[in-house]
């Protein structure tokens, strides 16, 4: 499989694209800090035993202007492309968004917006070519409108939506979108939170998502056990929500 | 400062105020930090950090290889790898770790820092004589790259300097070739710890790892009887599969302190003993369960309860004659034993180069005290039979050795405190432990 990656750098993503090269994909590596992508590029050679070199390009998901040219690059690097990933993102704790508004601008363009429009350039690329898979790391922060994660949650809620709506669209001209839903995972992203009950860890998490990605799942939870608490959690009476300090 | 309750603890789990900061980015992570830590398996209170400071550089998520050379076996990494992840990945491709301690979730960074020895102490040395290179961020936040070339005080000190030399980013070391990735192995039943001195020492000639389990409850004709463990890479094509790594099963809380008593040692060392049936046994064994028995359970350390523990290492020089270690396991027993699960007992070879490295030729025993009103006083007392007989502790488990006995074992340690006067005249790096030990500002 020839993947153009977006956000191997760090904790989800990092293993994710370790298992990916493992076993035999053939990976380009888009991130905003492009000697750190070679470091990256190197451990997953290093790690798959591998002397292909892992290509990498600049894209930096405040500079949309970019994502066009980055995608291509890709695509002419590994001479094809079947499957686009996604992980990158940002967060902040809710009180940090709440006292910075441009801040809160910005993730919300991140998260949304500029993820938004990489797909676009992703799903144009793979329907250009017959189809492939996208696959994007949204979150069950999305799922309800919640205390501490309003603000991130509403970036990864329209992102959750967009993702459904394209694969209704588009899966039967052969775009298979699958949108990853993780729950607390223990990266840096979470380094400083307290985990909760059912805490992830990323290469479990990777697993999850590589198998979804085969098989084209449309939403997977990860890990597995996050879909029965959001289906606690969905079901939960607004009063209730309005309660709780979750 | 006063809000934040905080603690973190080493494996032997006393609480101390602290918080770890994670990042991928070494060289951000650094930049302002007072101590680097790993997976925090130092038993004492080597990777906490000095009074008055919350904040330690926790480097588990800097884990990515920079160059393995199939050819030379050289592998350079960011230092917070583990070693699990390094056997994980290399056993299959055939190269393993020239060193490894008892345990494979310890970071390059520690290793170095620790430069921890294994039970191949008498053929390879300790790991940092394998490390090629490290590059660092020092006191007045330079960052170089430092070897037994280039600015070899530096490297010297930091291998075996735990942490107070300054943040080690990136780890390059010598990886070692083997013919199959299982272990030839061999136990047997030792009735006394003179039998045990002979045997280890005899073993180290035919085979590259040894070591051994003492039962340091039994006295008298049985004292320091035991099973020795010896070993060596078995031949290729011994067995056609590559070994699994195993799931491990976790201990979930605390457990009461009761499960820890008297008879429950007793108990327990006995039956090792007494299971360990017929007294000789051989074969191939898996290299985790050889080398890293107590990983399949992962925070086995919580068996001790709240109240925590600390584990006991020191060597005994062979210069202190035949009969040392037998005087040492008297002399615990007349303090009424240590309710120890676990006495370990090496075989150490030659002293390395790093400055303040633990092993020296002699016999290393480790024991695990859990910690009562009592342990500062034993310590005190094992100390000074230590220093009595010419050896020394091991930094990597205190957490009780007062300054003055430390200072009476380590004739090194001026050297050491030498270098650190040039290469961080402002104690910029400290840990709990240099506070209480080499007498740095809080
Ligand atoms: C079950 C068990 C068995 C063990 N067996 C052995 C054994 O057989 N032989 C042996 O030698 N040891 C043994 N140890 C001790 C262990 O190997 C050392 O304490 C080792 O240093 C732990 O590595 P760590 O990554 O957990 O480091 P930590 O415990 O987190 O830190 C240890 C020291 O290293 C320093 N350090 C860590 N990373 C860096 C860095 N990047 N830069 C600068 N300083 C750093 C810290 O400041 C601290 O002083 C054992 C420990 C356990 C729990
Ligand atoms: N961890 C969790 O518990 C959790 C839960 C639910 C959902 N998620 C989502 O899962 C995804 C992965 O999370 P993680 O925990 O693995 O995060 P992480 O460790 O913080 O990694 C984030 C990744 O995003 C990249 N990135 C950030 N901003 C970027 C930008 N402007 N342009 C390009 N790349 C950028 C980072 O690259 P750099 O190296 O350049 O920083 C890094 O590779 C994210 O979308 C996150 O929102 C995480």
């Amino acid at each position: 499989m020839k993947v153009a990656f977006l956000g191997a750098s760090k904790g989800m993503g990092r293993a994710l694209a370790r298992r990916m090269a493992a076993r035999g994909d053939e990976l380009c590596l888009l991130g905003r800090d492009l000697e750190d992508q070679r470091r990256t590029a190197l451990d997953l050679s290093a790690r798959a035993g591998s002397s292909r070199e892992i290509p990498v390009h600049h894209c930096d998901l405040e500079q949309p202007e970019g994502f066009a040219q980055a995608l291509k690059h890709c695509e002419e690097s590994l001479a094809g492309l079947d499957c686009v990933v996604v992980t990158a993102g940002v967060y902040d704790a809710q009180e940090n968004l709440e006292a910075d508004t441009d801040w809160a601008r910005r993730l919300m363009t991140i998260n949304f917006s500029n993820t938004v429009a990489f797909c676009e350039e992703a799903r144009k690329r793979l329907l250009a070519r017959g189809g492939g898979t996208l696959c994007v790391f949204s979150s069950v922060a999305g799922e309800r409108g919640r205390k501490p994660v309003v603000i991130y949650g509403a970036s990864k809620a329209g992102l959750s939506a967009y993702l459904e709506g394209l694969d209704h669209k588009f899966r039967a001209a052969g775009l298979r979108t699958v949108c990853i839903k993780p729950g607390f995972v223990k990266t840096g992203m979470t380094a400083g939170l307290k985990p909760p009950p059912f805490a992830g860890e990323p290469d479990q998490v990777a697993g999850v998502v590589l198998r979804a990605i085969d098989k084209g799942t449309p939403v997977a939870y990860a890990p597995g056990i996050w879909a029965l608490v959001m289906l606690a959690i969905r079901s939960l009476p607004r009063f209730v929500m309005r309660k709780i300090g979750f | 400062m006063d809000a934040d309750q905080s603690t973190i603890s080493g494996w032997g789990g006393l609480p101390h105020p602290g918080r770890e900061v994670f990042s991928e980015d070494l060289v951000r992570l650094s930049k302002d930090a007072v101590l680097s830590r790993g997976l925090g398996r130092a038993y004492g209170d080597s990777a906490l950090p000095p009074p008055g400071t919350l904040d330690v550089a926790t480097t588990i998520l800097a884990d990515r290889i920079l160059a393995f050379d199939e050819q030379s076996g050289i592998l350079r990494a960011e230092a917070g790898l583990d070693l699990h992840q390094i056997n994980w990945l290399f056993l299959e491709r055939g190269w393993f770790t020239p060193v490894t301690p008892g345990t494979q979730y310890v970071t390059l960074g520690g290793m170095v820092a620790a430069d921890v020895h294994g039970k191949n102490h008498h053929v390879e040395g300790c790991f940092g004589a394998h490390v090629t290179a490290l590059l660092m961020r020092v006191a007045d936040g330079r960052i170089l790259e430092c070897s037994a070339q280039h600015e070899p005080e530096l490297f010297w000190g930091t291998i075996g300097g735990m942490g107070l030399t300054g943040h080690i980013l990136e780890v390059e070391f010598q990886m070692k070739r083997i013919p199959s990735p299982w272990i030839q192995g061999e136990s047997m039943r030792v009735p006394d710890i003179e039998e045990f001195v002979r045997l280890l020492k005899e073993s180290g000639d035919a085979w590259p790892f040894t070591m051994g389990w003492i039962d340091c409850v039994s006295t008298g004709a049985s004292l320091g009887r035991g099973i020795l463990y010896r070993g060596r890479w078995a031949e290729s094509g011994s067995r056609a599969e590559a070994p699994q790594s195993k799931r491990r099963l976790s201990v979930p809380i605390n457990l009461p302190n009761f499960t820890l008593n008297k008879l429950s040692v007793k108990l327990f060392n006995e039956s090792i003993y007494r299971t360990h049936i017929p007294s000789k046994k051989a074969g191939l064994q898996h290299p985790e369960k050889f080398f890293y028995p107590l990983d399949k359970i992962l925070h086995w350390n919580r068996i001790y309860g709240k109240r925590g523990f600390t584990q006991y290492q020191c060597v005994l020089p062979n210069s202190a004659g035949q009969g040392a270690a037998r005087r040492f396991l008297e002399f615990l027993t007349k303090q009424g034993g240590a309710s120890s699960f676990l006495c370990v007992i090496k075989d150490c070879g030659a002293e390395g180069q790093g400055m303040l490295s633990f092993p020296m030729p002699g016999i290393s025993i480790a024991l695990d005290i859990a910690v009562d009103a009592n342990t500062q006083s034993l310590v005190n007392l094992l100390n000074g039979e230590v220093i009595e007989m010419g050896g020394r502790i091991y930094l990597a488990k205190d957490a009780f050795t007062r300054p003055e006995d430390f200072r009476l074992m380590e004739p090194r340690l001026d050297q050491f405190l030498e270098l650190r006067r040039k290469w961080d005249p402002d104690q910029k790096f400290r840990s709990a432990q240099s506070v209480r030990m080499l007498g740095d500002r809080a």
